[in-house]
């Protein structure tokens, strides 16, 4: 028999601007012990259908149409009191950011225990014992000791874990997992989905898994809705939909997936609804002027660098302590090169990246560009060396001045820098608009009128004003869709092509990785751990830590073959 | 959702349709306080030109309406007043509305100084961090462990004490300003100093690093244009603020000097008597300072939901 069941769910939010539809006659059933993947890019309106389910959805929204049925009753348009003895009675809910859901304030006993004695008619020492048995079943070592600690002493993993431990206390018939594993490292997503799969099968609880990840999809789920626009275009089998997917927006979305098994040439871009403009690139070939290095020299040499940070202070040097971030770190860059640092969370790729572009100065080791030595100068790194190099940063939401009209943003490296002024300059920020694919008229707008992968664009745009030769990447499109992500990809590949750019490119994601680098170095702690060929690296990984990234992360052929 | 197509909209097609200017059309309350502080503003710039009298001229001046009641024609010269006569005959309308005048100057100029100070201290204190921002911040806490309307009394009094007497009267005006100001810079410093740390975590300031911006152009050019919506709540609270505290002042006879009477200077004859049975020369100015202050009172309090609605 059907768990849960949605038919013709429209969720709609009335504003000034008209009414927006979230969700637009989305029909979805789940199975016990069955995962359900919710899949879409941001916007499609698939969160909006799990707060649905929950009832959840946040005023002035309303479900304006459908109904949705847990076995044959129907919990739509109850009412608040209705909705609330279902939720974490019957259905519950795991979040993203587990951190946020925890009271920081009390124990893991007190959170467990109280959920419980909420839910079901038990004395005290039964809520106890229950509790701690709920932590053994989440996988949490020492759960009698544990019980007693605050959220605080507890790891990002094993967060979710208390998380899901309170998602249990009801023995729901029905969880709804929203992006359960996106702010974890891939050790602990693996951890965490496998958790899922185990509660799926052996308590035949129905899961819906909300995610973006399709590598996350192709290894949990058994069936899956694809969203679009807040509609469902396709759903079917998990091993249909991700290898001969009938929609063109299916068809575009599995194009645009990085895979880690070989790498392309391009993204072959399928597309469906608007399409991105294309890059121009040839418009600014010619008057690329950066000259070719010494191919004898690196072109960027990094030798032995230690970066710490301060962990706790003191009046007194003895006393204080110290974090040591990167440790010894040394690589070199040749001309023309895509070099890549991937790693976990904590292991010190991004401070690389803040040493090398003299955002932060190093307390030992030397960065050398092109011969020159740039840390010794005393205050930061040299001028000349500024207009050598640029970043491109993770977050395009945050990258970019709200209070700057995007002509200014462009220009002000070149600008400042004293690379280019008046109506070189001008013509210079409309040509890198114009390439970028925005158009001219772009420069008169200001950044919040913009898709996060055209502010990306703005940046690739801003970064290549004042015509770098070596350009730093940092997570450049962790923050984007998968379509939009493929283009960004395709864009800077055509950079490296045809304008011979050398790039450091620093990503968590093994599949992009593979896709952008020539060379990969692995970091754990501080440290490199192997650093070789890509291709090498992906097939025949050396070091154990190599070994067990690769094996963990989720694969999106792992369906496909 | 992006908003790529279309040609760009003029600034005033964008300020009317942006999410305050709707708010603000929609809100019964911040359209009645902001024409009323729009009225008493513009009554109190044109007062030369809208007031029956001019109250510091003697020349019109005339003992013998002393005293007269409001809208009552005078015993002796038959002459007529709106809002009645003070005990020296003076219009109490034209004493408002150029009393307003001082009480608006002090007051925006208070503002203005205290958000210059306080802006610039939590820029530099959010920016650099470390012993910068804990000087700053420790000066700033100790100032609020007094009350600041203690604060400008003594700012007040040690400057009327080391400034000469033939120029005291001259400068009673602008050592009251700075001493409303100095008393007031803290909230623009602590709200500053938050924005500026967020920010300068961004991205943005990172680029701008990056290309080897100096501080102070980063502070200035990149950080300022974000941290100024909550500015702007806070100069509106504290310009009601600051009437009040010109107004407390001058009633308590350490600021405006009655050749420049303040709304509180006015308040402060009107008591002598309130007892005595004219009570209009206490009342309405009395009334126009809560107007004042109400109006701008409640469309900042207005601006503070619509700008940061957690803070409600």
């Amino acid at each position: 028999m059907t768990l849960l069941s949605i038919e013709g769910l429209r969720v709609e939010y009335p504003s000034r601007h008209g009414v927006f539809v979230a969700v637009d006659g989305a029909n979805l059933t789940v199975e016990p012990g069955e995962i359900h993947g919710l899949v879409g890019e941001s916007g499609a309106g698939k969160s909006t259908v799990g707060a649905a389910i929950m009832g959840l959805i946040e005023k002035p929204g309303r479900i304006a149409d459908g109904t949705i049925k847990l076995k044959e009753e129907v919990i739509s348009g109850q009412d608040e009191e209705g909705m609330r003895a279902l939720r974490g009675n019957r259905i519950s809910m795991i979040f993203q950011d587990p951190l946020t859901s925890l009271n920081p304030l009390f124990t893991v006993r007190e959170q467990l225990t109280e959920t419980i004695r909420e839910h079901l008619d038990v004395s005290s020492n039964e809520a106890d014992a229950r509790a701690l048995d709920l932590l053994n079943r989440v996988g949490i070592p020492d759960a009698e000791i544990r019980l007693e600690n605050y959220p605080h002493q507890f790891s990002g993993g094993m967060r979710q874990r208390i998380v899901i431990a309170l998602a249990l206390c009801s023995e729901p018939e029905v969880i709804i997992a929203d992006e359960p594993t996106t702010a974890l490292d891939v050790s602990i997503q693996a951890q965490v989905l496998e958790l899922i799969k185990d509660l799926a099968r052996e308590r035949q609880v129905g899961v819906i898994l909300i995610t973006h990840d399709m590598g996350v999809i192709a290894e949990t789920t058994s069936r899956v809705t694809v969203m679009y626009k807040g509609q469902v275009v396709e759903s079917g089998t998990t091993k249909k939909i991700l290898t001969a997917p009938e929609h063109l927006y299916t068809q575009s979305l599995i194009s645009a997936v990085p895979r880690a098994t070989t790498k392309l040439y391009r993204f072959p871009l399928i597309s469906y609804g608007e399409r991105e403009a294309d890059f121009q690139i040839e418009q600014i070939k010619g008057n690329w002027q950066a000259e070719v290095s010494p191919q004898d020299l690196p072109l960027l040499k990094v030798e032995g660098i230690t970066k710490t940070f301060l962990k706790s202070g003191s009046i007194l040097p003895s006393r204080r302590q110290y974090f040591t971030a990167v440790d010894e770190v040394s690589f070199e860059i040749q001309p023309g090169e895509v070099f890549g640092i991937v790693g976990e969370s904590g292991s010190g790729k991004s401070t690389v990246a803040r040493v090398i572009s003299g955002l932060l100065r190093a307390n030992g080791g030397a960065v050398e560009f092109e011969g020159r030595d740039v840390t010794a100068a005393g205050r930061g790194v040299p001028e000349w060396y500024r207009r050598e190099i640029q970043m491109i940063f993770q977050d395009p939401y945050s990258s970019l001045n709200p209070r700057m009209r995007v002509d200014k943003i462009v220009a002000e490296p070149a600008k400042h820098l004293g690379l280019l002024q008046g109506s070189a300059l001008q013509d210079r920020v409309y040509e890198l608009l114009d390439m970028v694919g925005l158009g001219t008229a772009a420069g008169r707008k200001y950044p919040h009128e913009f898709s996060g992968g055209q502010r990306q664009r703005i940046s690739i745009a801003r970064a290549l004003a004042t015509q770098p030769k070596f350009l730093i990447c940092d997570e450049p499109t962790s923050a984007l869709d998968v379509s939009v992500q493929a283009q960004i990809l395709n864009i800077l590949k055509d950079l490296q092509e045809h304008l011979n750019l050398t790039m450091l490119f620093i990503s968590h994601d093994l599949p992009v990785v593979r896709q952008m680098c020539d060379r990969v170095a692995v970091m754990k702690q501080g440290r490199i751990v192997e650093s070789s060929e890509t291709g090498q690296l992906f097939d025949a990984p050396r070091d154990a830590y190599t070994q067990e990234l690769l094996r963990l992360m989720p694969k999106f052929d792992s369906v496909a073959v | 959702m992006s908003m790529s197509s279309g040609a760009p909209k003029t600034r005033f097609a964008r300020a009317w349709d942006s999410d305050l200017a709707w708010a603000f059309r929609h809100s019964p309350i911040a359209m009645v306080s902001f024409a009323m502080a729009v009225i008493l503003i513009f009554a109190a710039a044109f007062a030369p030109w809208i007031a029956p009298h001019n109250p510091f001229d003697p020349a019109t001046l005339n003992l013998m309406n002393g005293f007269t009641p409001p809208s009552t024609p005078n015993a002796f010269t038959n002459e007529s007043f709106l809002l009645g006569t003070d005990n020296q005959g003076r219009d109490v309308f034209s004493t408002i509305l150029y009393g307003m005048r001082i009480s608006l100057f002090v007051g925006f100029s208070a503002v203005g100084f205290a958000m210059v100070l306080g802006i610039t201290l939590g820029l530099v204190a959010g920016y650099f961090g470390g012993w910068t921002d804990a000087i700053i911040m420790r000066i700033a806490d100790i100032q609020l462990t007094f009350p600041s309307i203690l604060v400008a009394m003594l700012i007040f009094g040690i400057a009327t004490s080391i400034t000469p007497v033939e120029y005291r009267e001259q400068m009673a005006i602008w050592v009251l300003i700075i001493a409303i100001g100095l008393s007031d810079w803290v909230q623009f410093a602590r709200v500053v100093r938050g924005a500026t740390f967020v920010e300068k975590g961004k991205e943005y300031v990172q680029a701008a690093r990056l290309i080897g911006r100096s501080p102070v152009a980063i502070m200035v050019q990149h950080i300022l244009p974000n941290v100024l919506s909550p500015v702007l709540v806070i100069a509106t609270i504290s310009l009601a603020l600051a009437i009040i505290a010109e107004a407390t002042l001058s009633f308590l006879g350490v600021g405006a000097p009655p050749t420049q009477p303040s709304l509180g200077t006015l308040i402060s004859i009107g008591q002598d008597y309130l007892f005595s049975g004219e009570w209009w020369i206490l009342f309405f100015p009395a009334l126009t300072l809560l107007a004042l202050a109400l109006s701008v009172n409640l469309l900042g309090d207005w601006l503070r939901d619509v700008l940061n609605p957690r803070l409600r």
